[in-house]
């Protein structure tokens, strides 16, 4: 079977920083990755260069057969792959459900849908979603004055109203309020078995996404440094003496 | 968004008022017809800008070339149709053989105003592909950069009546009240634009203009088409920019390249403060500005001739420092405070 994301010796630089050295990795239909690494390994650089953020030097990526290394940012996000961000980035200006409303997906109609107002089955949608995050109660709310934790459950609900066949997420549970995280977990487990949703997740919080991933990928200094299921990767040698230092 | 969504009694009874207002406005102050025609074409100029500039975020300071374009293109559309260009503006428009009767004078605005609002809007297009793709200071430096460009080249050119201007057709006497007639005229493009407004806002277009206020990166990575919905909006607002050019052009009478037409240092930066006045981002912000502004403006060139731009000045400063909301944006802001603590 060919992999949904295939990015194959992927090489970006900064000046004399090598923030991705020919790292390969391969994301399956269907499947939860994970991507982990210590700060500086190259992780978000990956994620720029998958979606279009930063111009890659060298490799390639395909996306359902596709190359996508040379398409712009919009356009690879109208192929179907939407990213989260660290640091939250919601329309502060917009009301909660505005936010929603504005994300929803514009591959179910051409583009004269924008000059469409918002009909009742879309607002159900995107409620249904807020819903889903437990935001609904915040709907009437201006996203700017959410709390961070609300901003980015409230991204990860943009995300999934724009129905992207694959959801890039850069440390879903980073300053979520630790009670949270376990909904948080449960629910991308549900957007992945109940929405089909492929997910690339970046993680260092490491109970989650051995709770979470079926196959996790480690980064090391911009270089693939093991890879393996959540237990073969926890009792590498490599990982741990990347984490923890030489023993 | 959601303001605009319900057409309530009260809404209904409020907009068949403010229609009767500006229906009987001119008839029951006739001393005060040509400011209150300028007056709504401040309106227009405003809600144009604040499309942009607030809805948008993209803070133009070069909306006066369409202003511009549009009454030099109304203007030359309203002779050209009838006469030779060159020869009306070497002649200065006068003589007896430069003469317009009335269905000459009225197809010309007819076919002049339209003629406008598309010459604007396709030099917005054009303009568009290249601007919009500049951001914050750079955007609005460029704009700046325009708007005065454009007032230099059409002094330069003989053709429209180059440094010494262009008047526009003299109205036959047979017509009566043509002012009168000009009025009406801008009531119609100011309703017609603040509807269109109304309607752009409600719907997703609106809520796209703001995603990318609020972070452009954001919106074209959730895949929104932002550069299209850039270049829609400044095309839309140039096109009534345009129309609202042409008319003025017919208010004044005379088109001055620098001093009407691009006038970067008047109007140019009163569709600005107008905005910012009433409350930018907001569809009544711009309309409360206009007419807020118009009545300052015509204080202080009553009462403080002379020092009328300093007081214009201060009022800019009072406006920055102590209600950077807007009016409307001030009252707002007090209301969901309101709201907030009966929440608590």
């Amino acid at each position: 079977m060919t992999a949904m994301l295939q990015v194959t010796d992927v090489t970006k630089a900064f000046g004399g920083v090598v923030a991705n050295d020919a790292v390969s990795i391969s994301v399956p239909q269907g499947a939860i990755v994970g991507l982990i690494g210590p700060n500086g390994s190259g992780k978000t650089t990956l994620f720029n260069a998958i979606t279009g953020a930063q111009a890659i030097d060298a490799g390639s990526i395909r996306f359902e057969g596709q190359e996508i290394s040379r398409l712009l940012t919009g356009e690879i996000a109208r192929a179907g792959i939407i990213r989260t961000y660290q640091q939250p980035r919601i329309y502060g200006g917009l009301s909660t459900r505005d936010n929603m409303l504005v994300s929803a997906s514009i591959r179910r109609g051409s583009s004269p849908s924008l000059f469409r107002r918002a009909n009742a089955k879309a607002i159900a949608w995107a409620d249904e979603l807020l819903d889903f995050v437990g935001l609904i109660e915040k709907r009437d709310i201006l996203a700017g004055d959410l709390s961070f934790g609300q901003q980015k459950l409230l991204e990860l609900a943009m995300a999934l109203s724009n129905e992207p066949r694959m959801l890039l997420l850069d440390e879903p549970t980073a300053g979520i309020n630790p009670i949270l995280i376990d909904s948080v977990i449960e629910r991308l487990k549900v957007a992945n078995s109940k929405f089909g949703l492929t997910l690339l997740v970046i993680e260092h919080n490491m109970p989650v996404i051995m709770d979470l991933a079926q196959h996790i990928y480690c980064l090391a200094h911009g270089s693939l440094l093991a890879d393996g299921t959540p237990e073969a990767i926890q009792n590498d040698a490599n990982v741990l003496d990347a984490y923890l230092g030489a023993a | 968004m959601a303001e605009y969504r319900a057409l309530t009694p009260k809404r209904l009874l409020l907009i068949a008022s403010l229609l009767a207002v500006g229906v009987a406005a001119p008839l029951v102050l006739p001393a005060y017809q040509l400011q209150l025609t300028e007056l709504l074409l401040f309106i227009v100029f405003a809600l144009a800008w604040d499309l942009v500039g607030g809805q948008m975020g993209y803070n133009s300071f070069g909306n006066v070339l369409f202003v511009g374009l549009g009454m030099y293109g109304a203007a030359i559309v309203q002779v050209g149709l009838f006469y030779d260009v060159g020869l009306y503006n070497a002649a200065r428009g006068g003589g007896t053989q430069f003469v317009f009767d009335v269905p000459q004078f009225i197809t010309g605005l007819a076919l002049g105003i339209p003629a406008a609002a598309l010459i604007s809007a396709f030099a917005a297009w054009l303009l568009g592909s290249l601007v919009l793709t500049m951001r914050g200071h750079y955007f609005a430096i460029c704009t700046l950069g325009l708007g005065i460009a454009a007032g230099q080249i059409a002094a330069g050119i003989p053709w429209i009546g180059a440094g010494s201007g262009m008047l526009t057709p003299n109205p036959p006497e047979a017509l009566g009240d043509v002012a009168l007639l000009l009025y009406y005229l801008a009531l119609g493009l100011a309703i017609t634009c603040a509807l269109t407004f109304a309607w752009l806002l409600s719907t997703r277009f609106g809520l796209a203009l703001n995603a990318i206020r609020d972070d452009e990166d954001k919106a074209e990575a959730m895949g929104l088409k932002t550069h299209a919905a850039k270049v829609t909006a400044w095309v839309i607002a140039a096109g009534f920019l345009g129309a609202a050019g042409a008319l003025y052009g017919n208010v004044v009478r005379f088109i001055d390249p620098v001093q009407t037409a691009f006038a970067g240092a008047t109007i140019g930066v009163w569709m600005i403060l107008m905005a910012l006045l009433g409350g930018k981002g907001t569809l009544a912000g711009p309309i409360v500005g206009a007419i807020v502004f118009q009545i300052m403006k015509e204080l202080f060139w009553t009462y403080l001739l002379g020092w009328q731009r300093v007081a214009l000045g201060l009022l800019i400063i009072a406006v920055a420092v102590f209600f950077p909301a807007g009016i409307v944006g001030f009252i707002r802001e007090r209301g969901s405070a309101k709201a907030k603590e009966q929440n608590q």
